[in-house]
């Protein structure tokens, strides 16, 4: 047993407690330096819009958290397959670190998209499918917060969040494909891996501020997951030791 | 080892019941799902009489006309294959332009003409600055004037 596979070693919370400590100062520093890249970029060099004016530029924060929302949920998703699957402890740990930054992103998306859509579209809210699946991915992330709080017991309350986000995972692919399978009010996207309908220097800012969301979102991850894990582990030694050291 | 990958192929097929589940579902509510329907459609008789609806598409170039008060407003709604007349009074949202997409809510009249109670504009996924949008827009409008039998044989360096 000694000689195991290293990667497990990160799979314990004695490991990964203090590699995360170090790993949080480097994320919110390149948070803040994307975020200021992406800033300067979206606000003060990329053009105004030929149809829509000033007003688009609420698109980098819009896109960036909406695209963020989503993929939060997949990874989310992710920890909650190898948690059933292996009965790791990290796993139920980690979906749970990132629940209440996904669902702040989903309540970005649809509150910037609500600001951007009154003076363009002429409405703040519209029942199509982008914006509706949208939505029940907000009451995904809450279902999933509610449900693991409601529970006492941790293993059962991370099987039960586990099972919720599996069955949710369907709406990821109707959220990004809404626009292309019904006729919604949301355009079509504007970017996707192979091309752009964008100006370079938005997309660009885009991008940009598309990585600031990405950092932040690990860093305030890796914040939540120790607290978790000190909480989840206080009674076991590497916890009371690390517990210990820190009043004295 | 085994029960893992037991439970892991018990997930991922979970998983694709799921998404079929889904995939049915949706496919049987297509119609209720989707926000408008095209002109059309409301010619094929897919509209629901007397009920409120939403139609959508392109407003007709050429085709919108205020009254004098400024907010009695009439239009051509059009899928480039049928048309609709739209009645509106109210105010229209800044995107709204002749050539752009549209989406209005209301009911069928006995006419054949759409009433409309709200008009939302529907902008497509392009963003870019007004200088290369005039120059997509020049560019377009040359390359339809210049398709005719005698320019096409032409080398392109004559123009």
């Amino acid at each position: 047993m000694k000689d195991r596979f290293n990667l497990y070693r990160f799979a314990s919370p004695a490991t990964f407690y203090p590699l995360a400590g170090k790993m949080i100062p480097w994320f919110v520093a390149l948070a803040v330096v994307f975020g200021l890249a992406g800033l300067y970029l979206g606000m003060l060099v990329a053009p105004t819009d030929f149809q829509q004016g000033e007003g688009y530029r609420i698109i980098f924060i819009h896109v960036p958290a909406s695209w963020m929302s989503m993929f939060i949920y997949l990874v989310m998703a992710f920890w909650a397959a190898i948690g059933l699957a292996f009965n790791t402890r990290l796993s139920g740990m980690m979906a749970q670190a990132l629940a209440p930054t996904g669902a702040l992103m989903a309540f970005l998306s649809l509150w910037t998209g609500a600001l951007w859509g009154k003076p363009m579209w002429g409405t703040w809210w519209v029942w199509d499918a982008r914006l509706t699946s949208e939505l029940i991915l907000l009451f995904l992330y809450i279902g999933y917060m509610a449900l693991t709080a409601a529970i006492d017991d941790q293993r059962r309350a991370d099987k039960a969040g586990g099972l919720l986000l599996l069955v949710g995972v369907v709406n990821i692919p109707i959220i990004y494909f809404s626009v292309k399978w019904w006729n919604t009010l949301h355009q079509g996207s504007s970017v996707n891996l192979t091309k752009s309908s964008m100006a370079e220097t938005m997309l660009w800012g885009m991008l940009l501020m598309a990585l600031c969301f990405w950092m932040y979102s690990i860093a305030v991850a890796l914040m939540r997951a120790r607290t978790i894990m000190l909480e989840r582990e206080r009674h076991t030694d590497w916890a009371k030791a690390l517990l210990a050291g820190e009043g004295a | 080892m085994k029960s893992r990958h037991k439970k892991l192929a018990l997930i991922g097929g979970a998983l694709a019941v799921i998404g079929i589940i889904a995939a049915l579902v949706l496919n049987a509510l297509n119609s209720n799902i989707a926000l408008y329907i095209s002109p059309t459609d409301v010619a094929a008789g897919k509209a629901p009489q007397g009920k409120v609806f939403r139609i959508g598409g392109l407003v007709k170039e050429g085709s919108l006309q205020r009254q004098a008060d400024g907010v009695t407003i009439a239009f051509v709604v059009t899928d480039t294959a049928k048309d609709i007349a739209v009645h509106y009074k109210g105010i229209l949202p800044d995107l709204f332009k002749e050539g752009k997409g549209v989406v209005a809510q209301g009911k069928m009249t006995a006419e054949g003409s759409f009433t409309a109670s709200e008009v939302l504009a529907k902008h497509d996924e392009n963003y870019m600055p007004p200088e290369a949008a005039k120059a997509v827009d020049d560019a377009q409008k040359a390359a339809t004037k210049h398709v005719s039998p005698s320019s096409v044989s032409q080398p392109k360096a004559s123009y």
